[in-house]
């Protein structure tokens, strides 16, 4: 008997109008591994974690989670699902009218119907895993700088000790040295609690990092799958254009004049 | 594109949005009366709009009387003689029926309306909509239903509040200005005022509220295109609650005083 991926997606497709965003995906994630999706801009890899999570419904395909159908459950009826995930928004998306500690135990306190005094303990003890004192909590969003926002972000994602944790970009707009401290709190956060990670990125170093398997989206689809060690000997041209940054190769982006 | 194809693509545009309000509005009203329902969001909403809104609807509330008295009875003084009961009916039917509920109404719209489009708008294209439904929290409890029962609450105790100011500036015009006895401006008053006058305003603001919070969080909600969509939506709301005030002014004047 095989094991039953902790993610699968089928022939997933999602399009905007006339534009078609998802084109058959196909990937499986095992349980506590760390996949990355690597791609350009506008290439779907945020539309493909949304449609796991269900912010987007996507037109066809098939999404389970620990092999259940996602797509067939109604959207006021997601919450059995929803408590597996945690996720790590580009921008933070930290909601500014609250405190940080309150945005580090948001969910604890809907979720779990935690007390308003319990859930700040745990927010304050979340905090100190990504490195930031007490004192951070009682701040307000905006008074953080672009790194604290994302390690409270990553706070708040690990938070309900989710089984599964998405990140959108977690380093873009960070200094490299900034983003090589996410990335050490991401590879610590999850393989401390044995979480399930699927990351989106352009940051080569940072997919080479966190990533136990690497995947390239282009066009709506997977074109490519592999370690990280493998990415510089794939011999796939899309891929070694990308991974190089090149101007030159098969991917035309697309210029208007 | 033909004239014929232009009015086609404005007509199903207008159809789409009016269907997709009436979707928002069936799933506001449905959450509403489902838990969990927060009344800790709900009390900080009803601070908001009405106790944040006191002074602005006040000082529109009393000049709207002062004005209202100085009007009308320069109008009346031309006509007949007697215009000192005039005035206070005037300035008490008008007050209680029309301009307290309606002013306010508008004034609210400019301020709270506009406030909700914003911040919502705001939510929707920074991802903390999104946050919130990852956080098994849904946007519709969490954000627009404290906002729709604030909004209906609200009003009406700030209508009643216009009322009593209005009528109190009218007085003072009245009396201090006009040289009016005040004792027979209070009597004249108070024997012309209905309990229906006073009700039909209250059910008008509670409507006002309730469509006030709600084009707010619509227009909010269903913003794009980062801070340009923001000040689309902000717009979007204080034109379309105006409009539908005025409408909604009407039908209800229709319904309690029509013949």
């Amino acid at each position: 008997m095989t094991d039953v991926p902790k993610i699968r997606l089928r022939d997933v497709r999602k399009s905007f109008g006339a534009k078609r965003v998802l084109d058959g995906v196909n990937l499986d994630i095992a349980k506590g591994e760390s996949v990355v999706v690597i791609g350009g801009s506008g290439t779907g890899k945020s539309v493909m974690i949304k449609s796991i999570i269900g912010i987007l419904l996507a037109d066809s395909g098939v999404i389970e989670v620990d092999g259940q159908d996602v797509t067939q459950i109604p959207a006021n009826n997601r919450d059995a699902v929803n408590r597996k995930f945690g996720m790590l928004f580009q921008g933070g998306a930290l909601f500014d009218s609250l405190p940080v500690w309150e945005n580090v135990a948001f969910g604890l306190m809907q979720r779990e119907r935690m007390s308003r005094a319990h859930a700040k303990e745990r927010a304050i003890e979340t905090l100190a895993k990504v490195g930031l004192s007490a004192d951070v909590g009682e701040l307000s969003p905006s008074e953080l700088s672009g790194g604290m926002q994302k390690r409270v972000g990553l706070a708040r994602a690990i938070a309900g000790e989710p089984e599964i944790v998405f990140f959108d970009e977690p380093t873009t707009g960070l200094d490299p040295i900034m983003a090589d401290v996410i990335n050490d709190l991401i590879i610590s956060c999850v393989k401390q609690q044995g979480i399930t990670a699927l990351s989106i990125t352009h940051d080569m170093h940072s997919a080479r990092k966190i990533g136990d398997r690497i995947t390239m989206l282009y066009e709506g689809k997977l074109i490519w799958d592999g370690t990280a060690k493998d990415v510089d000997s794939s011999g796939n041209p899309y891929l070694d254009q990308f991974v190089h940054g090149s101007a030159e190769g098969p991917i035309k982006m697309q210029v208007r004049r | 594109m033909n004239f014929l194809a232009l009015i086609g693509s404005v007509v199903l545009a207008f159809l789409g949005h009016l269907g997709r309000l009436t979707i928002f509005t069936a799933t506001a009203l449905s959450h509403c009366v489902r838990p969990p329902i927060y009344p800790r969001l709900i009390g900080r909403q009803m601070i908001d709009i009405g106790y944040y809104s006191l002074p602005v609807v006040g000082l529109t509330a009393i000049f709207s009387g002062m004005v209202l008295a100085l009007q009308s009875y320069t109008g009346f003084a031309r006509f007949a003689a007697g215009s000192e009961t005039a005035v206070a009916n005037v300035v008490i039917i008008s007050l209680t029926r029309e301009l307290g509920p309606v002013l306010a109404g508008l004034m609210v719209a400019g301020r709270i309306g506009a406030s909700m489009a914003a911040e919502i708008g705001t939510m929707r294209v920074t991802e903390q909509l999104d946050a919130l439904t990852t956080l098994s929290t849904n946007p519709f409890k969490y954000l627009v239903v404290p906002r729709l029962i604030a909004g209906f609450l609200m009003l009406p105790v700030l209508v009643l509040v216009a009322d009593i100011i209005g009528v109190f500036g009218g007085f003072i015009v009245s009396v201090y200005k006009l040289g009016f006895n005040p004792a027979a401006y209070i009597t004249n008053s108070y024997d012309m005022l209905k309990a229906l006058d006073v009700i039909s305003g209250l059910v008008k603001a509670g409507v006002f509220g309730f469509l006030i919070a709600l084009m707010g969080c619509y227009a909010g909600y269903y913003s794009k295109g980062g801070a340009q969509g923001v000040g689309a939506a902000t717009t979007n709301a204080v034109v379309s609650s105006s409009i539908l005030i005025l409408t909604f002014n009407y039908i209800i004047t229709e319904l309690f005083f029509g013949t």
